[in-house]
């Protein structure tokens, strides 16, 4: 294990940011702090791109931090590691997912759920750090991040195909541990087919589950079936498929960000069936409660997951072999990927070539 | 599902003739109730012949006879909170006996066979025969429910009641009580420590307080009405009182409660009550209303909630439910009224003037 490098000057980062709510990105330039006792430093490698990161950079949540560099599934090779650092070594595949550091003391903190500090989770980008400095994620070469937030990536995985696990895999494994939705031979599905929503296919027949895959886009249903391995499709939109459906289901993962009705989902549900939404429309959604309280059946919702069940996650990948979908891309095409991925035109995950077409300035 | 009892030989079964019984009846949606002779059947060798004493008026009631829920049937005899006295048994009736006190909850058939039955969950069950506004899948006939002299129902429907407890008092008991004792068990609404937030204090809600209580939880109730608070904290024993336009209280108590019971019968966002949850906490929806209500996703994903549904219960648990209640003493808070009184009733009800739940004395009101 290398010892911590006598370097204590902040490092120059190249990087894609945008700059304001058109979401336009462009090359930039910033500062990462100096590798503290706890850190640990990496060059990237790949980084997916997420739908949030559209989100993002277009404001469309609100609270926005501008120049923004986007990017929280980000996969690179340890360079460095401060004094204090036991887990990691230089050489090493790591990653970083979505938070960056939270105050480690409070009860859901103590409990492995960081998301949900009470205090402050912080963001791997668009958010103000304890120390007031603006989080910047990974569409940029270089990332220092504090050990406790930093995840082993299995060796036998291909790395970019892995990058889109650190959010897209974790944000569906957490409800589905968390909610019990790992039962094998239970009937699960999962509503929208994209990056989440494919994850939710593998991790169901990972679990030994029939899968069924509500989506809008019949053209989805030869791969869904074919290359993911979904037992089922239901075109959403055909009141016949999803009245044929009706009580069917003992759990659903739901993906969709755009709003939509639920009870038609609900109502695919067995008694004491769950819908777990993990996708986040604007607007609020409309529930009947007879939806409900007809068959004993909840809504809940879940948001990425901790670290803990994040490495859980990743090591469960590893065994069984699980990666994503992606397209690769260079930073260049970075544009193009968030118009297409405004349209939904990916299977299912853009993930950067962060090392190989963006080169330090340096 | 009956416990072993001790029983000598039962009375022979009835061969009276299809029985007249008053009752009163709404006739059509208007929801005028007024009295109507109906005809109960002969007790079979399964059913239980009970005289009622008291039947509770549940919102439910108020709903059907209006026709709320487009799907009423008239004549309508509402009521499914009986409570009486047994009168006569049929030949395979081995669990109880004449003279003995027992109520009649929501339903009375199920198929008994499919998968929401077998678990005791017949309120689920695809073919349940509800207690009134329903057809009777062994005859055809529509049932017809409390608000009558006589009642006749399949034995596995009748509940035994706590010997100790007030029968005015425990006649709700057999739909709020169930309604709210059933998703708290299910959910895990139960922990002692916990803290329950209530929302909406009417014929539910008050029980609600009273099992939380019984539990060793913390109760904070969140109204609309002020004029609840001295009451829910002297005489439900409720810890704290929030009013829920209080923007500042509200906000005080973000992330502060373990699980909601939601009781408004109402459309309403429930974005305001989510908040107050703790990471992992829960919400029920009790209260049943035909508009949705609204959820921002953001509610359920930054806290890992979820908001959930239930509906009465099934028998085995209402009959512990019974027995919890007996243990413990508990019994609902009720106004008792004479069967005349029941259209003034379902006035006041519809406004929510009633602390908390209307019974009607039909032992000694409904007479011809």
């Amino acid at each position: 294990m290398a010892p911590a490098s006598a370097a204590a000057t902040e490092v120059e980062v190249t990087a894609w940011a945008a700059k304001d709510t058109s979401g336009h990105l462009a090359p930039f330039t910033f500062s990462r702090r100096a590798t503290g006792p706890g850190d640990v430093k990496f060059k990237v490698l790949f980084c997916g791109v997420c739908h949030s990161d559209l989100h993002q950079i277009h404001n469309d949540w609100g609270g926005s931090l501008y120049p923004m560099v986007p990017g929280h599934e980000i996969v690179g090779e340890v360079t460095e590691v401060g004094s204090e650092v036991k887990a990691f070594k230089v050489g090493e595949i790591v990653g970083v997912g979505c938070m960056v550091n939270s105050c480690q003391t409070c009860d859901p903190c103590t409990r492995h759920l960081e998301q949900y500090c009470l205090k402050k989770v912080i963001w791997t980008y668009s958010d103000k750090d304890y120390d007031g400095t603006l989080t910047q994620g990974g569409y940029s070469t270089i990332m220092v991040c504090k050990q406790e937030f930093v995840l082993k990536i299995p060796t036998n995985l291909p790395l970019d195909a892995a990058a889109p696990l650190l959010c897209a895999g974790i944000t569906v494994y957490s409800p589905m541990k968390h909610y019990q939705m790992d039962v094998s031979g239970k009937h699960f599905g999962v509503v929208g087919l994209g990056g989440l929503g494919h994850m939710a296919v593998k991790f169901g027949k990972a679990f030994g589950m029939t899968v069924t895959v509500f989506s809008t886009s019949p053209a989805k249903e030869k791969e869904a079936r074919e290359v993911l391995g979904a037992d089922h499709f239901i075109v959403s939109k055909d009141p016949e498929q999803m009245k044929a459906a009706a009580g069917s289901i003992d759990y659903i993962i739901d993906t969709v960000s755009a709003s939509h009705p639920l009870d038609p989902y609900l109502s695919t549900l067995k008694l004491d069936g769950k819908l777990v939404m993990v996708g986040i429309p604007e607007k609020p959604l409309s529930i009947h409660a007879f939806s409900l309280t007809s068959a004993r059946r909840f809504v809940g919702g879940s948001g990425i997951g901790g670290i803990k069940e994040t490495q859980e996650m990743l090591d469960f990948c590893g065994e069984h072999n699980i990666t994503c979908i992606i397209e690769k891309i260079p930073i260049s095409y970075i544009n193009t990927a968030m118009e297409r991925l405004g349209k939904t035109d990916v299977k299912y995950r853009f993930v950067i070539d962060i090392g190989n077409s963006l080169k330090s300035e340096n | 599902m009956q416990e072993t009892c001790n029983m000598t030989s039962p009375t022979t079964v009835s061969h009276v003739a299809g029985e007249e019984i008053l009752s009163w009846a709404a006739k059509d949606e208007s929801g005028h109730l007024a009295p109507l002779k109906i005809s109960r059947r002969p007790t079979g060798p399964q059913d239980v012949r009970l005289k009622v004493m008291y039947c509770g008026i549940c919102h439910s009631d108020l709903h059907q006879i209006t026709n709320d829920w487009k799907n009423s049937s008239f004549p309508m005899v509402p009521g499914h909170e009986i409570v009486g006295v047994v009168t006569e048994i049929g030949l395979d009736v081995e669990c109880f006996k004449v003279g003995q006190h027992v109520g009649v909850g929501c339903m009375v058939r199920s198929c008994h066979a499919c998968d929401s039955c077998q678990l005791g969950l017949e309120q689920y069950c695809p073919k349940v025969v509800w207690t009134y506004n329903s057809t009777d899948t062994a005859d055809g006939t529509p049932t017809q429910g409390g608000y009558s002299a006589v009642m006749v129902c399949n034995q596995r429907f009748v509940l035994r009641m706590p010997p100790n407890l007030p029968l005015d008092a425990s006649a709700p008991l057999l739909c709020a009580g169930i309604t709210v004792w059933s998703p708290m068990k299910y959910f895990g609404m139960v922990e002692q420590g916990k803290h329950l937030g209530l929302v909406g204090l009417g014929g539910l809600g008050h029980m609600a307080i009273k099992f939380a209580k019984a539990f060793g939880m913390k109760v904070t109730v969140f109204s609309s009405s002020p004029g609840k608070e001295k009451e829910a904290r002297e005489i439900l024993g409720a810890d704290n009182f929030i009013i829920t336009k209080d923007n500042e209280k509200m906000k005080n108590a973000a992330k502060s409660i373990d699980y909601i019971i939601d009781t408004i019968p109402s459309a309403h966002c429930l974005d305001p009550y989510l908040a107050l949850l703790k990471t992992n906490g829960k919400m029920v929806l009790l209260g049943v209303s035909t508009e949705p209500v609204q959820i921002s996703v953001y509610s359920l994903i930054f806290g890992r909630h979820f908001v959930g549904g239930s509906l009465i219960g099934g028998i085995a648990e209402t009959q512990e439910m019974l027995d919890f209640c007996g243990a413990h003493n508990i019994t609902c808070m009720i106004e008792k009224i004479p069967i005349t009184y029941t259209n003034s009733a379902m006035d006041r009800l519809m406004k929510s003037d009633v602390k908390y739940r209307f019974v009607i004395d039909i032992e000694n009101s409904l007479k011809e």
